[in-house]
């Protein structure tokens, strides 16, 4: 077999434990951009307009509580800060493909498709066919990621309109949250962002929510310093 | 601001981001402070939408026992700490607040 088709194939395949997790995410946003009040075409374009996560989990969450457009969309890249870290990490590795490629890659560059990719480049280093590992990583990732969104938009609509379907947001957030509070410093950013986010609710266009995640960064950072 | 308008500049700027390095390689380098902070982005921003969400249901601090997402969301933090998996969670704190909603007739 071809070694650029064989290194796609290992790609997806590395990617597959990670679809397990990633599909019900995305049941769980198709479903509730509709109960937010997004179109279908809204909701599934978002999908790959956006295509990450919690971004466009935290996008239907400020929709639902209308929220003015440029808070959402510095909220989302406030979230989406860390695939500067990505890219810089994967950088070396496809630093000669031509532009087209790395435009491509860039464009799949997700929480899972960089896991599974830069465990494979840290093994093998730069190889002829390494970015085909990557794209078939990312690929994968992408199709699933569309076709679980179309999956909830569809089933979402089925559900009763009294069910509070908008709940899967902040109970998202919880299962990201917990997991990751594993330090005082960390803990000590979620519980002053929180607080802040709670004081701060009455700021209008919901500037509560950017300093509350500010005021809890700026804390962390500082306590990790004093250790 | 339209929803539209909203999605293509949250993707372009998404899209940026993940461009930034791939694209200056070799040109630019993101300091250590910054590295080191971005590791306090998704706990500070997603617990500063939590908050809100369980506390404020209607847009007033509720403390009371009749807050069924605060109370759900207690159960689901429980669930995501004893067992750190994503769907249990999810469906803990659901279940929960369907079945408060149930008892008080309200779904």
């Amino acid at each position: 077999m071809d070694s650029s088709v064989k290194s796609f194939w290992a790609g997806v395949r590395a990617e597959f434990p990670l679809l397990v997790g990633v599909f019900p995410f995305g049941l769980i946003y198709g479903a509730l951009a509709l109960g937010v009040g997004l179109s279908a075409a809204a909701a599934q374009s978002m999908s790959s307009i956006l295509f990450a996560g919690s971004a466009q989990l935290i996008a239907a969450q400020l929709i639902r509580d209308a929220a003015p457009g440029f808070i959402i969309v510095l909220t989302i890249a406030v979230v989406n800060l860390r695939h500067m870290l990505y890219s810089a990490s994967v950088a070396p590795y496809i630093a000669d493909l031509p532009a087209r490629w790395k435009t491509l890659l860039a464009y799949l560059l997700t929480d899972e498709a960089y896991a599974a990719t830069i465990i494979h480049y840290e093994k093998t280093g730069v190889t002829p066919a390494g970015h085909w590992f990557f794209f078939g990583a990312g690929l994968a990732l992408w199709t699933t990621w569309q076709i679980s969104s179309a999956l909830g938009i569809f089933f979402g609509a089925l559900l009763p309109a009294s069910w509070p379907i908008d709940f899967a947001v902040p109970l998202t957030f919880i299962a990201m949250v917990v997991p990751v509070l594993k330090d005082r410093p960390a803990l000590a950013a979620a519980l002053s962002a929180g607080a802040v986010a709670l004081l701060a609710n009455g700021l209008p266009f919901k500037l509560g929510l950017i300093l509350a995640a500010v005021v809890g960064i700026f804390i962390g950072a500082i306590l990790e310093r004093r250790r | 601001m339209n929803i539209w308008l909203v999605m293509l500049l949250g993707g372009a700027l998404t899209f940026a981001m993940r461009l930034s390095f791939i694209y200056l390689f070799g040109r630019l380098s993101i300091p250590e402070t910054v590295k080191r902070a971005l590791r306090f982005v998704p706990p500070a921003v997603l617990s500063a939408i939590v908050a809100p969400a369980l506390f404020l249901p209607d847009g007033a601090l509720d403390l009371g026992p009749d807050n069924f997402r605060l109370i759900a969301g207690a159960v689901a933090i429980l669930a995501a700490w004893r067992t750190k998996n994503m769907l249990v969670t999810i469906l803990s704190g659901m279940a929960a607040l369907l079945i408060l909603m149930w008892a008080a007739g309200t779904v």
